[in-house]
């Protein structure tokens, strides 16, 4: 079944068109990574899906329209934006951090075990817990990105390039973490990834995105080692 | 001793107002980023509105109870239908905004109610007590411990409650809260209400010293400013600490500093602020932004 499809979905920043008809679907459960180079719209494309850009098409979510909805409302719905830049909130301890993530919930009990998986999932941060995130390195931030991103629930996580700016180790790390959040949890995600190599050990499938537009789209095994996949990158 | 002692009681008592007037511009701007100019306005319309219902028989602590409610929706409604329109572009353009509803309020304000001094009862009784073997007035304890109180509620809710934890998670990143459901746009609302709410509080404790004029609060809002400043933006508590400091201060240096008297005490939260921005420019009790890169 189909949690997540974008139709022909165009975007605009102010006047200037970034997305030109961008089509995915991203199965129950399953995960959909989305490749390119910058400026290819990758980021775009997941804040179309959010509601922080205005936008064009169909995008429709468990078989309700979402387009031109506010953010807060597409969260609502079951949907956790991971940004890129991670936007956790600087001036709140780890464990507040968390708690704005649950916001929405009201099985306080349930949160409280939810944070604990958190920790468990990400361990790191277990020290840090009364830590503002402000003094977290890139690499916990990052964790605790995600942490927030799942303690609302989610069905659909949108990841936005979680290994930007980490060094290879840590972002290993966060996608061991994550691969083990997908086998635990069954929350559908669509990954936006410089990396595609280590995309590939997430998703199932991907597409390849140029110049706000689908070029390629196939499975994991499929696209590996692709030339289109280094050409799109390297723009060669 | 006795005049000194009725001299710091009284000057805490008006820092006291100076200090609502200045929590009031914390929660705005902590929520905004923005410093809200008519917020010494918006505290006049609801002392006045306050003080029409009193004339039209109403006990005067329902009157200020009402005008409480009154100035949470003032609040509301001035971030939903006018700054919100602001909100992402120049924040210069907003402070401007913020002037110039100050400007709209105080007009409204004085074809209304007229510029004429209106007589506002007090909520406290006029009489003295005595205290350290002195006798100060009941008025200026009176409201300094509201003062006191409206700051540990605040400091309550923010810290304690899950409103106050959206509030400030709204205030660092608005996208990122908006990510995880927080309604930003009806939090920013509350946010406002509540800033409205304390502005209201300042109004009811001073308008019976000052008398109603629609420019009642101008000066006050001078001293708010100061006291934020030398308080530090971030810090509710350093803000009151601050607005007492300046209000004693004030009037020591009026009785006891000969060459300032009583016309030059208006320069001696100034002569602070410039001492404290020069060794601390974050404030007294403010935080320095550090970022981890």
């Amino acid at each position: 079944m189909t949690l997540l499809e974008l139709e022909d979905v165009t975007a605009f920043y102010e006047s200037v068109q970034v997305l030109d008809g961008v089509s995915l679907s991203v199965p129950d459960q399953g995960a959909v990574g989305i490749l390119g180079a910058n400026g290819a719209g990758k980021t775009t494309t997941l804040r179309a899906i959010s509601g922080t850009v205005r936008t064009g098409g169909r995008i429709v979510f468990d078989g309700k329209d979402i387009r031109g909805m506010r953010p807060d409302q597409v969260a609502a719905l079951g949907i956790a934006h991971v940004p890129e830049g991670r936007g956790t909130l600087g001036d709140l301890t780890v464990r507040d951090n968390l708690r704005v993530g649950a916001y929405l919930r009201k099985d306080r009990k349930a949160v409280d075990t939810d944070i604990e998986y958190c920790l468990d999932l990400f361990p790191n941060l277990q020290d840090r817990i009364t830590s503002n995130a402000s003094a977290l390195s890139g690499g916990e931030q990052q964790m605790l990105a995600v942490a927030r991103g799942i303690m609302s629930k989610p069905r659909l996580l949108l990841l936005d390039e979680a290994s930007l700016g980490l060094a290879p180790s840590t972002a290993r790390n966060v996608y061991d973490a994550i691969h083990r959040l997908r086998t635990e949890s069954g929350i559908a995600m669509l990954v936006v990834e410089q990396n595609a190599n280590l995309a590939f050990t997430l998703v199932d499938s991907a597409t390849v995105l140029e110049t706000g537009r689908n070029v390629l789209t196939g499975t994991s095994a499929e696209l590996r080692g692709m030339d289109e996949i280094r050409r799109a990158y390297l723009g060669g | 001793m006795e005049k000194f002692v009725q001299l710091v009681v009284d000057g805490l008592s008006t820092g006291s107002v100076y200090a609502a007037l200045a929590l009031a511009i914390v929660l705005v701007h902590s929520a905004t980023g923005l410093i809200n100019f008519a917020q010494g306005g918006m505290a006049v319309l609801a002392a006045y509105f306050a003080w029409w219902l009193t004339n039209q028989g109403l006990p005067l602590i329902v009157a200020i109870l009402l005008s409480i409610v009154f100035s949470f929706v003032l609040g509301a409604a001035v971030e939903r239908w006018l700054m919100r329109r602001f909100e992402r572009g120049d924040p210069d353009t907003a402070i401007v905004v913020t002037v110039g509803l100050l400007t709209l309020i105080t007009g409204i304000a004085g074809w209304l109610w007229s510029y004429n001094n209106q007589q506002f009862e007090s909520l406290f009784p006029l009489d003295t007590v005595s205290f350290l073997g002195v006798s100060v007035s009941v008025r200026s304890i009176g409201t300094t411990l509201v003062i006191v109180a409206a700051m540990i509620l605040l400091q309550l809710l923010f810290v304690r409650t899950k409103l106050g934890l959206a509030l400030r998670a709204v205030a660092i990143n608005p996208q990122s809260a908006a990510f995880s459901g927080l309604p930003v746009g009806r939090l920013l609302m509350v946010g406002w209400g509540l800033a409205a709410v304390l502005g209201a509080v300042a109004g009811a404790l001073v308008a019976p010293r000052l008398t109603l004029t629609p420019g009642m609060l101008d000066n006050a809002l001078v001293y708010a400013l100061a006291a934020v400043i030398l308080g530090g933006l971030t810090s509710p508590f350093g803000v009151v600490i601050a607005a007492w400091l300046i209000g004693v201060l004030e009037n020591l240096a009026a009785v006891y500093v000969p060459f300032i008297g009583f016309d030059l005490k208006v320069a001696v939260p100034f002569i602070l602020i410039f001492v404290v921005l020069l060794v601390r420019p974050q404030g007294l009790f403010g935080r320095k932004t550090v970022v981890r890169v």
